[in-house]
């Protein structure tokens, strides 16, 4: 107890000693006159005003030219790639991340729609390994919504192999007595159990074709839960699944729920049958009973 | 003298009663899990025993109610200043957004480790003499319990408030609430929708009460963090595109700081812009509210992933997010507790160098009293 309080008084006179760190110049001049709910205008704000005036992102002025790598634009359509690799290349063995954007550039094509040249980085999940692709993504602009076009190339995409286990997996599956199928995946913390892992990876690459085609300048779609994943009968040698997933939009922050009917095999991929949007059920939702 | 005196005060008022209470809530902290998600009641005693355990360092308030009644509350991590002067304040809340688990998690792991290092890091026990560091575990503690209802409630996002008259929607999205440029940009008036901002600025008590207790303090206020998921991002203020903070360089340049220090850590890119520029322009978010108030250093956190796992994070992944998290918030602590009492300390949070004149000048001072009072410890 003594001891504390004389470190304290040290601390006290160590404190009250010359300072060695510089001050810095700026100060922070705050216009605190303003009433906060108001917009403040630029004149309003004393001392430095920095107006960013690289980009408007007001929502229908988009970048175009060199774009900076980290802002939205440029991740937005990069995140359209790794849909795009997901629908063409993915398998249970085989998920893509976007890992950066290192370079990129938007121009207009008439009043068609606006074209994107990427150069980034994608992050193959399982194997963890990195790779640079090149990418053009072009966002048509029609009175309808219509899907991207993406053209991609990427150095070393499918140099790990994964037939071997893909093939494994899919006689599994075909050799099944009961039938597959799980929900929650992940759950509410995050676990997958392991050996439902692989069936949440099939329900991520189905879920990719519906983030592709949803896609726009103004969404970021990512996975956000495999609500349920059934297998079906298999037909003409294809592994089928119905699968109730969930997406999430980061700029609209809503959840969209789709139901998929898929279809899969080692020799063709992935191929999505059948796709429907659910309706977000609001009133579903009951309050628990408040203790 | 005075130090005599406030030695034989301070230990007759040790009675066996509060040791036996700090043992126990000591006991229930070493024992609290933070490597896992824990639902509110658990939080809430959990607050309980870590303000019992470390008396010198912690204390509790209740500093507003949720929609449904319930409690809203801080722990205050400081040490006694027995110099008198005014005190600085550092405010984190965390959990604004239901489905965000991982920054609940964090703001109970921040305060472990303050509790766990403050006694051995001399730099971060000097900061605590001159700042409160103001912790809300969880916020939108209703929308919290919510999502550990089932499976369905999971990815829930905004306060339970009650529809309004012409819906049948809850809740209110917390964080376009503040009154900051309310409603102009990146919002919904639509209450089925997830950026609904409610029906005026401040309507909803979980924001309101931020701003009540915050407003108190604006003055000695230094720094405004506010933690949330995902995406991997350090936000400055404003939301909205047309306006620029007045000390936005030193806004950009600290938290850049702290992404390099977060980097450090496990790898992980953190990228720092407005909001406008690295994610979508908004309004009404608490961290355009505080910048606007003149709260100099405004920062969201937004934490991993990048969409592998997005809100449903994994358990395994509390640890190392949270690591990384610590580190970068404490970079940004350290700048504005430097900056503010421009003190002579070299040290930093993580390294203690006896070559620093400051250090010197405590160990001599000791040395000093020893003599002169021959007190013994």
């Amino acid at each position: 107890m003594g001891l504390r309080i004389i470190v304290v008084l040290a601390v006290l006179m160590g404190v009250t000693g010359s300072p060695t760190t510089t001050v810095r110049p700026e100060t922070t001049s705050v216009d605190t006159a303003a009433h906060p709910n108001s917009i403040p205008e630029m004149a309003e704000e004393t001392g430095q005003n920095e107006v960013f005036s690289e980009e408007e992102a007001a929502e229908d002025v988009m970048a175009t030219g060199e774009l900076n790598p980290n802002h939205y634009p440029a991740q937005r359509a990069a995140k359209v790639v790794q849909h795009y690799l997901t629908t063409r290349y993915g398998s249970p063995y085989r998920l893509f991340g976007l890992h950066r954007v290192h370079s990129g550039n938007a121009e207009d094509v008439g009043d068609s729609g606006r074209k994107y040249q990427l150069e980034i980085s994608v992050h193959e999940i399982i194997s963890n390994t990195t790779q640079k692709c090149s990418a053009e993504v072009f966002f048509p602009h029609g009175q309808k919504q219509e899907s991207p076009q993406v053209q991609a190339s990427c150095e070393e995409l499918l140099n790990i192999s994964t037939k071997a286990q893909e093939e494994a997996l899919y006689q599994q599956y075909k050799m099944n007595q009961t039938l597959l199928s799980a929900q929650n995946l992940p759950d509410s913390h995050g676990h997958i159990e392991p050996d439902m892992k692989l069936l949440w990876h099939l329900g991520i690459v189905a879920s990719s074709f519906i983030m592709l085609k949803e896609s726009s300048e103004n969404t970021l779609y990512n996975m956000a839960q495999v609500a349920n994943i059934t297998q079906l009968e298999t037909e003409k040698e294809q592994l089928k699944f119905n699968c109730h997933t969930l997406l999430h939009d980061m700029v609209s922050q809503e959840i969209l729920h789709w139901k998929l009917l898929f279809a899969w095999s080692p020799a063709e991929g992935v191929k999505v049958l059948q796709m429907e949007q659910l309706p977000h059920c609001q009133h579903c939702e009951k309050p628990p009973n408040t203790n | 003298m005075k130090s005599w005196l406030l030695g034989l005060f301070l230990l007759t008022n040790t009675d066996l009663y509060t040791t036996h209470s700090v043992v126990e809530g000591l006991e229930s902290m070493q024992n609290y899990d933070y490597t896992k998600y824990h639902p509110m009641d658990e939080i809430y005693r959990w607050m309980e025993d870590v303000e019992r355990a470390n008396p010198e360092l912690i204390s509790s308030a209740v500093y507003g109610y949720t929609y449904e009644g319930r409690n809203i509350t801080l722990l205050k991590l400081g040490l006694n200043d027995t110099a008198g002067s005014e005190k600085k304040v550092i405010w984190m809340d965390c959990g604004i957004h239901a489905r965000e688990w991982i920054a609940p998690a964090f703001c109970q792991w921040f305060v472990k480790e303050i509790v766990n290092s403050y006694k051995t890091n001399k730099k971060l026990g000097q900061m605590l003499q001159n700042l409160d560091i103001y912790v809300t575990p969880v916020i939108n503690v209703d929308g919290y319990i919510f999502t550990w209802a089932n499976n369905s409630t999971r990815l829930w996002r905004k306060s339970r408030s009650l529809p309004p008259p012409d819906s049948t929607c809850y809740g209110v999205d917390l964080n376009r609430n503040f009154k900051a440029n309310w409603g102009t940009i990146g919002v919904s008036f639509d209450s089925c929708e997830n950026t609904y901002c409610g029906k005026s600025a401040g309507s909803e008590p979980e924001a309101q009460a931020v701003m009540d207790f915050v407003g108190t303090m604006v003055n000695q206020t230094l720094c405004f963090l506010t933690i949330h998921s995902a995406g991997q991002l350090i936000l400055l203020p404003y939301g909205h595109p047309e306006i620029s903070a007045p000390n936005y360089n030193e806004l950009v340049s600290v938290g850049q700081a702290a992404a390099v220090e977060m980097k450090k850590v496990h790898g992980m890119n953190y990228t720092v812009g407005t909001s406008p520029q690295i994610l979508y322009p908004n309004s009404g978010s608490s961290r355009d509210w505080a910048r606007l108030i003149g709260i100099p250093f405004s920062y969201t956190f937004e934490l991993r992933d990048k969409g592998e796992f997005g809100h449903l994070l994994p358990e395994d992944h509390i640890q190392p997010a949270c690591e990384e998290a610590y580190v970068g918030a404490l970079s940004i602590i350290t700048y504005v507790h430097d900056k503010a009492f421009k003190n002579g300390a070299v040290t930093t949070v993580k390294h203690f160098t006896l070559a620093s004149g400051f250090t010197m000048t405590i160990w001599s001072t000791i040395v000093a009293v020893f003599v002169t009072t021959g007190f013994m410890v």
